[in-house]
This record gives structure tokens, C-alpha cells and sequence, in this order.
């Protein structure tokens, strides 16, 4: 039973983690991710980690990836942004490069003995257990983790709402839109200038 | 258990290796936040298998720390994807080399 449950979350989190990285529209990635902390927790559960496994998905599903997908969606279309001009020589090193750090992770952990896995009791890996390790022997670890936050929740503030937000001059919205926006707005307005004459030539007539 | 730690192991390597790929990789900077995160959790995987082999707490404790930081991270990262935004900065960390030595 272990056996299938490890194995199906194991691959479930490869092929999610190939997804978060592959997909080029970021909100799909987010979502892959989703599915990547999912499997993750399964895992953390097999390993009799219940404590940390629930707090994966609440901080994780829970608040990570809404700010993600909230930011996502402000950044819009241009956000996806492919593979571009990469040199090819490059990825292929890249890729050889990860290969031989997997390939050498597996052999050392084959061949390593660590030898038998502890005997647990019940209580192994619940919240109680969890809290009482962290605020008696790790209570400072805690607390520095705390003040990160506070400071890094400033740092959000100050990089997300400080200054004010640049109004794009005409001639560089135009050479974002293209020229078949130019020749359409160009047409509108001749459009509407002739309504505007032909209306003002009919009053006077009349 | 059925399942030995070692197999634990080689998951959280070959998923750390699928986001260092992305984080090598991809140009978007949200993706490679997302790649990062990928990273983060293989380690987290570790951590708390190690943590099992052991029989300690100890291993947990230190994954809960590093989600903290993560999340840290992220916020600190998605605040600069924003600001970029607004200063309508291209997306593309291969344009933006404006620090380059």
C-alpha cells in the first residue's frame, strides 16, 4: 500500500515539477506547482510527517500561491515569455550539467549505507511534538524567522507600492501596439472629424 | 515502512534538478520564482526524510524554518515582478542587464 501511494505521488511530482518548468504561461505553471505541493505532502505523509505535511498546504496552497496567481494575473500576457534566443550549446550544457548532478545524488545515496530507519512512536511528527521542539529548543530560530517576514512583508510594501507608475509617452505606446493600431486609431479620428464637420456644415446650412 | 528512505531521496534530487533546470533555463522571473519554489520543496522532501531516519524532530523543525524563509523569498521576488510592471520594464531577465559589470 505504501509502495502505491509513493509511487503514484512520486511521479505525480516529476511530471508537475516538468509542467511548473516547461509551460511557458505562468498561470499554468502556478497551477502545476499546485499539483506539485500536493504530491509533495503525500510524501511528507508516507514519512509520518503530518505536522509539516498540513502546514505545506496551508502555507504553501494556501498563501503562497494566491499571491502568486494575484500577481500573475497583474503582470497579465507579459508575463509568458518563451524560450527566446538561447544558444544552443548553452541549454545542452545546462542540461548535462543537471543530468550529472541527479545521476551523482543517485549513485551516492545507492551507495551509501545509512543504515536502519529509527523505530517512532505515535507521537513522532504531530503538532505537539512540532511546537514543543520549536519553542523550546529552536525558539530562536523561530523568532529570527519571524522578524524576516516582518521585514520582508516591508520590503513587498515599499518594492510593490512605492513610486509611482510610469505613463508610457505617445510614440512608445504606439511602437508597443504596431503599426496596424496606429492606422486604425488614425482612421477613427479622421472618422470622427468628418461626423464632427459634416454635422457642424448641415447646422450652418440649415 | 515499505518504502526506504534512499527512494525519498532520489525523488527530492531529481525534482531540485527539474528546478535548477528551469531556474537555469527560463528568462520569465515569475517562472523562475516558480522553479525556486520547486527547489525549496525537493529540499523540504530531504530534510524531513533525513528527519524520519533519524527519529528526531529536529529535521521538521528545520523545513518549517526553510518554508518561512520561502515564503520570505517569494515576497520579496513578486514585489520586484511588480515594480517592474509599473515602470513598464520588459519581463526578460536576459534584457534586464542594466547592473551588468
Amino acid at each position: 500500500m505504501d509502495l502505491v501511494v509513493f509511487f503514484i505521488a512520486s511521479v505525480c511530482a516529476i511530471a508537475s515539477a516538468i509542467a511548473v518548468v516547461a509551460q511557458k504561461n505562468p498561470f499554468v505553471s502556478a497551477l502545476a506547482l499546485l499539483g506539485n505541493l500536493a504530491s509533495l505532502a503525500a510524501l511528507m505523509l508516507l514519512l509520518e510527517a503530518q505536522f509539516v505535511a498540513a502546514a505545506q498546504i496551508i502555507v504553501y496552497a494556501g498563501a503562497v500561491m494566491v499571491m502568486f496567481l494575484f500577481v500573475i494575473a497583474y503582470v497579465g500576457p507579459r508575463g509568458e515569455i518563451g524560450p527566446g534566443a538561447r544558444k544552443p550549446w548553452l541549454v545542452a550544457l545546462s542540461v548535462f550539467a543537471a543530468l550529472l548532478i541527479t545521476v551523482e545524488i543517485i549513485v551516492v545515496v545507492v551507495g551509501a549505507s545509512i543504515g536502519d530507519v529509527a523505530s517512532v512512536d505515535g507521537d513522532y511528527g504531530s503538532p505537539a511534538a512540532i511546537g514543543k521542539a520549536l519553542v523550546t529548543h529552536y525558539l530562536l530560530a523561530f523568532e529570527v524567522v519571524s522578524v524576516i517576514l516582518f521585514m520582508a512583508a516591508i520590503a513587498g510594501v515599499v518594492f510593490g507600492a512605492g513610486g509611482r507608475p510610469v505613463r508610457l509617452s505617445t510614440d512608445q505606446v504606439l511602437a508597443k501596439e504596431g503599426e496596424s493600431a496606429v492606422a486604425r486609431r488614425r482612421e477613427a479620428s479622421r472618422a470622427a472629424l468628418e461626423a464632427a464637420r459634416d454635422s457642424t456644415t448641415g447646422e450652418s446650412a440649415r | 515502512m515499505s518504502v526506504g528512505i534512499p527512494s525519498f531521496l532520489i525523488v527530492s534530487a531529481i525534482l531540485f534538478t527539474i528546478g535548477l533546470v528551469g531556474v537555469l533555463l527560463r528568462r520569465s522571473p515569475l517562472t523562475i520564482l516558480l522553479s525556486l519554489e520547486v527547489m525549496l520543496n525537493s529540499v523540504n522532501l530531504t530534510l524531513v526524510a533525513f528527519s524520519r531516519q533519524v527519529g528526531g524532530s529536529d529535521g521538521q523543525v528545520f523545513a518549517l524554518v526553510v518554508m518561512g524563509i520561502a515564503a520570505a523569498e517569494v515576497v520579496v521576488g513578486l514585489g520586484l515582478v511588480v515594480a517592474m510592471t509599473r515602470r513598464a520594464m520588459v519581463l526578460d531577465t536576459d534584457e534586464l542587464r542594466t547592473l551588468n559589470g
